[in-house]
């Protein structure tokens, strides 16, 4: 690996300088995607900032109808917290299902959302519900955020500080695994609000996140799955070893209505 | 900027500190600096989970944490895992189960699983196998280390 000087600043502040004050800074969260491109030599910063000793960045909390998550708070925190497993089920449910055991040990919600992985299972949920990106500067709602293939609207020395989440009546998450490396081949983030307003969001399929309208609007015409239409339209499908487009396209409709029918099956029984 | 750079850290409960420089992985440091060669380094891309220690208690890959990051935690390796009651549980366990071959994964599995004894209660062979999916293992076919893990929380439980 290219050499590099580690800075550990201990606020956002210092991060921020820390970062501007060299050509090549990349910020560091928990280093699940970013120490491997650094061993492929795909990213060769020659200064790295690690985040991890900034207090306040990885706490879960509920205020009013929101919750708020962390951008430092690692994959396990999620799945294990009692506050997203209650009102945000969706969420805990994808995060207990990233990488394995060791990578949620490490892995974080920020520092996922922020790579924008097209094959990430967290975009999906942030788009999914809607949620507010809060960053060092500002806020950006989750529509504005993911731009393409690893791009998103951060810029230069931006970095994620945490989400806002309006608590949803329910949410669900649905992945089928590309069975080697564990990310989505497809995922798909579901919940409706409770003025049911129906959101489908679908990873892994395209070069980014996408909403299936078709879908959702018949969702919000009171229909289900079964009414859902063999068309939409979304990005172009990404084909590779792993899936051509047509069967990815294919397990856009499969997966989201597996979603679609286990969120309406849990709300039903809750009632 | 320097060179190096100071951590502290305590590894099977004895104060460790080096300066280390600042891209150093883990791995690199646990084997090569302290010379705990029982961690082994199988794929080198966060995959194998051949370099498993716990840090602070948290089953992570060495391989893929730098370790100036490693400062002010506590680290066990396989070297010291029979220290605790769940590490001995879970070493006899693999033993008596014959839970390895040729026992390159086997490091990691054992802290992988102490971990997840320590965390969680009362899980079934399938739970067992998908909580194992970040360790890989080419010889067994995992069907002993799933009896091992099995064997190891009911010592638990029990104990």
């Amino acid at each position: 690996m290219q050499p590099f000087e580690l800075v550990r600043p201990k606020s956002l502040t210092e991060a921020h300088t820390a970062f501007l004050a060299d050509e090549e800074s990349q910020y560091l969260a928990g280093g699940m995607s970013l120490i491997p491109t650094m061993k492929l030599g795909l990213v060769a910063p020659s200064r790295v900032i690690d985040l991890s000793l900034i207090p306040g960045l990885s706490a879960i909390s509920r205020t009013g109808d929101a919750i708020e998550i962390g951008a430092m708070a690692r994959h396990c925190d999620v799945a294990r917290s009692p506050i997203v497993s209650q009102y945000l089920s969706g969420v805990g449910l994808l995060a207990g299902g990233i990488g394995d055991r060791q990578v949620r040990n490490r892995g974080t919600i920020g520092g996922s959302v922020a790579n924008n992985d097209p094959a990430a299972c967290y975009p999906s949920a942030i788009l999914g519900l809607n949620a507010t990106i809060k960053t060092n500067l500002r806020q950006i709602p989750a529509s504005e955020f993911f731009l393409g293939l690893f791009e998103t609207a951060l810029q230069h020395g931006e970095m994620l500080t945490g989400f806002r989440f309006d608590i949803p009546k329910g949410s669900h998450y649905e992945k089928f695994h590309q069975k080697a490396s564990r990310f989505a081949l497809v995922g798909v983030f579901v919940s409706v609000t409770n003025d049911l307003t129906w959101r489908v969001a679908v990873t892994g399929a395209s070069s980014q996140v996408f909403r299936v309208g078709e879908y959702e609007r018949v969702l919000d015409a009171g229909g289900g799955p079964r009414d859902f239409p063999g068309e939409f339209t979304s990005p172009a499908m990404s084909s590779d070893i792993h899936g051509s487009a047509d069967y990815r396209k294919h397990l856009v409709s499969v997966i989201s209505s597996r979603a679609v029918g286990q969120l309406m099956q849990s709300m039903a029984q809750q009632h | 900027m320097s060179e190096k750079i100071c951590v502290s850290m305590r590894v099977n409960g004895e104060p460790i500190c080096r300066d280390v420089s600042h891209e150093m992985l883990l791995a690199e440091f646990i084997r090569n600096e302290l010379r705990l060669t029982g961690l082994h380094v199988g794929c080198d891309t966060s995959q194998c989970g051949a370099c498993t220690i716990l840090m602070d208690g948290d089953a992570v890959k060495s391989c893929t944490i730098f370790a100036p990051l490693a400062d002010g935690t506590s680290i066990t390796t396989i070297e010291g895992v029979a220290e605790t009651p769940a590490g001995r549980a879970v070493v006899t366990a693999f033993h008596e189960c014959h839970g390895l071959q040729c026992g390159f994964c086997t490091p990691g599995f054992v802290l992988s699983v102490v971990e997840l004894v320590t965390k969680t209660s009362s899980i079934d062979e399938t739970e067992a196998r998908q909580a194992v999916e970040g360790n890989i293992c080419r010889c067994t076919g995992y069907h002993n280390i799933v009896r091992a893990i099995m064997q190891a929380q009911s010592e638990l439980a029990g104990a």
